[in-house]
């Protein structure tokens, strides 16, 4: 089998003002015809960079510095833009992560479809229509004729990105460059579009190259697999072997990061191979501590209390009551935390998981229901001062990293605003090492209270998140999807953190997420929620080996199958 | 970790100082709007002569032409106007007055649009409906329009003897009071952004009070977008002021800007005095060019997509 | 599609009653309205029968509904200056004034967006670059000065273009018309290129860096995957996509020029309502200003309201809902 792809020794380089950055560094890789070949890092690894080589469409300043790339025996590298400009569409195609910003949102499906194919079939009018209405529903579309004439505003995320593949497709392309072409989507959205690629690779014999960060793509579609770290390609082969016995010690930190949903372990192996991976970690003595003060000796009751929580948002506004849609966001909902448990809300987007956390956290206001916290009603009367000082309990950490910091304050000032605040020391000096016993704490090191938050990347925000939730002393930790926007190596230790946390400070933590390992590996007691209500309630092995909604019971199908990896003992 | 940089070394390496030392443009703009405003806070003392001082002028002295034309005399270098005063004189003052009035009602525009314009997007609800309606009626009318209206009610509104004297006031509020929605619409959708991100909820669950989490949190994240229109607005404003001194609706010809003097040089020009109007006219778009120049570049370097 | 044209008429309808609003307390508290009738001699008994006759001791609502009913009809008084009724003098004025924002609109709008559009797409050339500097330089222009140098080289100068007036008219019925007679274009020209220069260079920028925007998409990036040519992505493309924000500007902008045809009007001596309005502003002559106000509202919230419809026509994400 001749290859269809083949680059070898390819280096891209950014020329920027502080000098010349390489992205891509002497990489190597093959694809067949009929081959999916995963391209599989972290951020920054420069997957996308190698995508966007081999159709010429680097942004600029970008350069191919070195290498070549040979699709089907001709050389891509050094063609002017006339060539490449027929090649691509016609030979080579390529998917990108968002549906809702690649098309053109004033362009009807139709007319984008035909522009595409006038362009790389030269067929027209009729022909052209005919063409399109096969293309669409080969990816799935059904009313094919009818869909054309809709815009894209029209059409779900998941429709959205198969009329992408759709146009990808128009010009019969022999190599398809996919570039995260479901990280924007639902899970169970997500499995469709892969079992959709899958499909039409074998179908047509096309050569797809898959750019991930997620191993659970990779496990599901890919035929072989290359590993990147830092623009380097440091492993390659086929997927079985690259899961079940990785090679490279990067590998194996990476596989050993993602959370196993078969079993729960005590923690997250650590992933040593990446810098500033490890908790190293000054331990303060929680003891005798100023934040170990805020333990209670034995608390009792419920940490949480949710009874019939109820909350409708209008989604439009009209003068007529009949007219105006609401959307249910939470249904009912009522579930209990016990002190110093983890529970869990799992669900997919649109669940209301996260709105249940946010009306826990006071963010927002039920329609009905009550809510307690450590017994007292903070829902009721939300500015009675007894529910104040119960909500003081209370801390939070949001999901993305890069918003959830004043990009203008000093890390200092982040962490110490809610000691300052409350009065919660005598003395600014002792705030000061206050600020900084948390900042050694949870891993990041006391001198960095000088710093701003620019200047750290996302998963030591996230610490600095962590540490300013526990600057309150809060008894109750709200954690919603924290680890989402992370790294896979990334995520793992800020779990181990929170873990390690909440056994030496006795927190009560409410965990969100949509992925359910992670889920599993974090909590004692989980809720499934879909439509703002919520199907089951359960412990972690139960629900996990014995679902007993059927909802669950889809949920955990979706699961990627990683039964490649290979087996662990049991926590 | 090695030492973390002092402010001084952030701001020397920051990229908004390298696009500024990359760009010539950007810091020929910066020299000439710099030596305007310095030529001009300093024109008590480099003008050879106080125009502004009935003492110092003499109608014999009037419309007389640039030193190097014909007739001229040394000691006044740009010639004089037709009540005898110095030009080059007259225009630093003039030029003085420019600048200040602008400054002035950018502020006050400024200050009070963003004000308005943040409260409006975190509090949002009625305050919010009532804010923007109120902004909305005034943006259907636009600006000069507007700034002559409310200009020409002030002055009526005042009695006649002290017209004169508080038409600076007048045109800075005039000018101010139709800027404010501009800096209203910005300030707010920047604010709706913000107030969206989750360090302002982080800063709500803390248990902060609305007020402050808008003062310390939402306000220093609005001035960047905010700041853009400020440069734009400068300019606008300098030309506002321009325009109704002009039309004889501004600052009065005993003290005049350089708008008036313009006005006033007009009345000569067919007769053949142009340097009565040709020198105030140059140093205005001189002046205004250079901000707007300063703006462009601000506007560039401050917009994070760009990068 | 039907509640987003109800919510803007609705807006205008308050922008108009707000407007009406300022408008009456022009009316009833800038100075006294009868002192600006009757000046300093007229007797206290006559002051008091005109106050009479002018209703102006009944209740300000009492006032305020008179005030609605008579504008309506559009009838706001007489001039104090003048004196003769207002109404009148502004329809007699408009049609110059119509007739330059028209002719200023126009080259404002077909240079504006072209030279946007051309220096959008060829970033790089120096026809292009020299363009851009120039158009600060156009922003940085007060309207009076470009006027008056305008008359300086063309009238004073060259002679080619009369200086001031509007001469060359023809009467179609009530209205005056300057577009059938050469002398008619000669007079119109000066003002109207004096009156579009700033908006020409304000729409060109602003075109440019819709563009600009336009062009950093990731539809526009899938659009150069799928091999399209460059000429499809910048206009079909690009340049539908640049138009639509564009729309929405086009109303402010005629809006300004409206705005700015006072300085015109002023530096041209341009018999039109600018004119007209300037010197009610100098004499205090409440009752053109009041109505020039009113008048001048009504035209922008009905260009605004076109404007919102063709906007609605142009992006279907209103047109069709989510």
């Amino acid at each position: 089998m001749t290859d269809l792809l083949k680059i070898s020794g390819l280096s891209v380089e950014f020329p920027t003002r502080r000098g010349n950055v390489k992205a891509v560094r002497n990489v190597g890789l093959t694809v067949s015809p009929g081959e999916v070949v995963g391209l599989v890092g972290e951020s920054g690894a420069g997957k996308s960079t190698i995508g966007n080589a081999v159709i010429d469409l680097l942004e600029s300043p970008g350069r191919v510095a070195e290498g070549s790339i040979l699709f089907q025996g001709e050389e891509l590298r050094g063609k002017d833009e006339n060539e490449m400009r027929r090649i691509r569409g016609d030979r080579i195609g390529m998917i990108f992560q968002d549906p809702q910003t690649s098309l053109n949102p004033l362009m009807t499906i139709g007319d984008q479809l035909v522009e595409t194919l006038e362009k790389t079939s030269g067929l027209r009018g009729q022909k052209a229509e005919a063409r399109a209405i096969d293309l669409i529903e080969s990816v799935g579309i059904t009313e094919a004729k009818a869909r054309l004439k809709a815009y894209p505003h029209q059409f779900s995320g998941g429709m959205r990105q198969r009329v992408v593949i759709a146009l990808a497709l128009a010009g019969d392309p022999e190599l398809i460059i996919a570039d995260e072409p479901t990280t924007a989507l639902d899970v169970s959205i997500q499995a469709q579009i892969l079992d959709l690629i899958k499909a039409l690779c074998r179908e047509r014999q096309v050569g797809v190259i898959i750019v991930t960060h997620d191993i659970g793509v990779i496990a599901n579609i890919a035929d072989r697999v290359c590993v990147m770290y830092r623009g380097e390609v440091v492993e390659t082969g086929p997927v079985a072997q690259i899961l079940g016995n990785p090679q490279h010690e990067y590998t194996k930190s990476l596989i050993a990061a993602v959370p196993r949903a078969d079993v729960k372990l005590h923690r997250f192996n650590s992933v040593d191979y990446i810098e500033g991976g490890d908790d190293v970690r000054r331990r303060i003595d929680i003891q005798t501590h100023w934040l170990g003060a805020a333990r209670t000796a034995n608390a009792s009751g419920n940490a949480i209390e949710v009874q019939d929580l109820n909350l409708a948002f209008t989604l439009q506004k009209a003068i007529l009551k009949k007219n105006r849609k609401m959307l249910r966001a939470v249904d009912n909902v009522s579930f209990n935390v016990r002190q110093g448990e983890t529970f869990g809300l799992v669900g997919e987007s649109g669940s209301g998981k996260s709105t249940v956390a946010r009306l826990i956290a006071g963010l927002y206001t039920p329609d009905l229901g009550v809510i307690r916290i450590n017994g007292q009603d903070v829902s009721t009367a939300p500015r009675d001062p007894q529910a104040i000082e119960a909500r003081r309990a209370l801390q939070m950490i949001f999901q993305d990293p890069y918003s959830s910091l004043n990009a203008r304050m000093r890390v200092l000032d982040i962490v110490a605003e809610p000691i300052r605040f409350y009065k919660l020391t005598s003395s600014e000096s002792e705030t000061r090492t206050i600020v900084g016993d948390l900042l050694d704490h949870v891993g990041l090191g006391a001198q960095a209270a000088i710093r701003y938050p620019h200047e750290f990347s996302g998963g030591q925000r996230q610490r600095i998140s962590i540490a300013r939730a526990l600057a309150s002393r809060p008894r109750i930790l709200i954690c919603d999807e924290p680890t989402s926007a992370l790294d896979v190596s990334v995520q793992a230790t800020i779990l181990n953190l929170l873990k390690d946390l909440q056994q030496e400070l006795g927190l009560t933590m409410l965990f969100i997420s949509h992925d359910l390992p992670v889920i599993r590996q974090m909590c004692d007691r989980i809720a499934v929620m879909k439509s703002g209500q919520i199907c089951e309630i359960a412990e972690t092995q139960a629900l996990f080996e014995t679902p007993q909604h059927a909802y669950s019971k889809h949920l955990l199908d979706l699961m990627p199958r990683m039964d490649l990896l290979r087996p662990v003992e049991a926590a | 970790m090695n030492e973390a940089p002092t402010r001084w070394q952030r701001i020397r390496e920051s990229d908004i100082t390298h696009s500024f030392l990359s760009s010539p443009g950007a810091m020929i703009a910066a020299a000439i709007t710099v030596a305007c405003i310095l030529t001009a806070f300093l024109a008590p003392l480099i003008a050879p002569f106080d125009p502004f001082d009935p003492a110092q002028i003499s109608l014999w002295d009037g419309k007389l032409p640039p030193a190097w034309a014909e007739g001229g005399q040394p000691q006044y270098l740009l010639g004089t106007d037709n009540q005898g005063r110095d030009m080059l004189s007259t225009i630093l003052y003039g030029g003085r007055l420019s600048i200040i009035v602008g400054l002035a009602a950018v502020a006050l525009g400024m200050v009070l649009g963003v004000m308005l314009g943040v409260i409006s997007g975190y509090v949002g609800g009625t305050a919010d409906a009532v804010i923007m309606r109120i902004a909305d009626v005034q943006l259907t009318i636009p600006g000069i329009l507007l700034a002559i209206l409310i200009n020409g009610i002030g002055r009526a509104a005042l009695p006649l003897d002290m017209r004169e004297e508080f038409a600076i006031y007048v045109v800075i509020i005039a000018i101010g009071l139709t800027d404010w929605p501009q800096f209203a619409r910005v300030a707010r959708g920047a604010t709706l952004v913000e107030a969206n991100k989750e360090y302002v909820q982080a800063a709500r669950v803390i248990g902060l009070p609305s007020w402050l989490i808008m003062v310390r949190h939402v306000l220093p994240n609005t001035l960047r977008p905010v700041l853009v229109i400020a440069t734009i607005g400068l300019a606008l404003a300098i030309i506002s002021e321009a325009t109704l001194s002009f039309l004889g609706q501004g600052i009065p010809p005993t003290t005049p800007s350089l708008g008036t003097l313009i006005r006033v040089g007009n009345e000569y020009l067919f007769s053949g005095l142009w340097w009565i109007t040709f020198f105030p006219a140059i140093a205005l778009v001189v002046l205004v060019f250079a901000v707007n120049l300063l703006g462009d570049w601000m506007r560039d370097a401050l917009n994070p997509k760009l990068r | 599609m039907f509640t987003f044209i109800l919510k803007r008429l609705g807006q205008s309808v308050l922008v108009m009653a707000v407007v009406s609003a300022i408008s009456f307390s022009l009316f009833n508290f800038v100075g006294d309205p009868v002192n600006n009738m009757v000046g300093q001699d007229a007797t206290r008994e006559q002051r008091l029968e005109i106050r009479e006759a002018l209703g102006l001791d009944d209740p300000i609502t009492t006032q305020y509904a008179r005030f609605m009913g008579n504008a309506l009809q559009g009838e706001f008084g007489l001039s104090y200056r003048i004196k003769q009724p207002v109404d009148e003098l502004i329809l007699a004025r408009l049609p110059a004034t119509l007739e330059l924002v028209f002719v200023s609109a126009l080259i404002a709008l077909v240079i504006g967006i072209g030279l946007g559009v051309y220096t959008g797409i060829r970033r790089k050339s120096w026809v292009s670059r020299t363009i851009l500097s120039t158009s600060l330089i156009g922003v940085s222009l007060p309207t009076f000065i470009i006027g008056i140098s305008l008359i300086y080289i063309f009238a004073v100068w060259l002679r080619w273009l009369p200086s001031s007036g509007r001469s060359g008219t023809v009467e179609l019925g009530w209205w005056k018309t300057s577009f059938l007679t050469i002398d008619g274009w000669r007079s119109i020209i000066l003002p109207a290129i004096t009156l579009s220069l700033f908006q020409l260079t304000l729409i060109l920028r602003l075109v440019r860096a819709e563009m600009l925007e336009v062009m950093r998409t990731d539809f526009i990036k899938f659009a150069r995957a799928r091999g399209l040519s460059e000429r499809a992505i910048n206009f079909t493309h690009a340049l539908r996509n640049t138009l639509v924000p564009v729309i929405t500007i086009i109303g402010l902008n005629i809006g300004g020029l409206i705005a700015f045809s006072v300085i015109t009007e002023t530096v041209f001596q341009w018999p039109g309502t600018g004119l007209m309005f300037i010197q009610a502003v100098d004499f205090v002559d409440v009752p053109i200003m009041a109505a020039y106000l009113v008048f001048v509202a009504l035209l922008f919230v009905a260009i605004n309201l076109v404007v919102d419809i063709l906007y609605m026509f142009v992006d279907p994400r209103i047109r069709l809902g989510d």
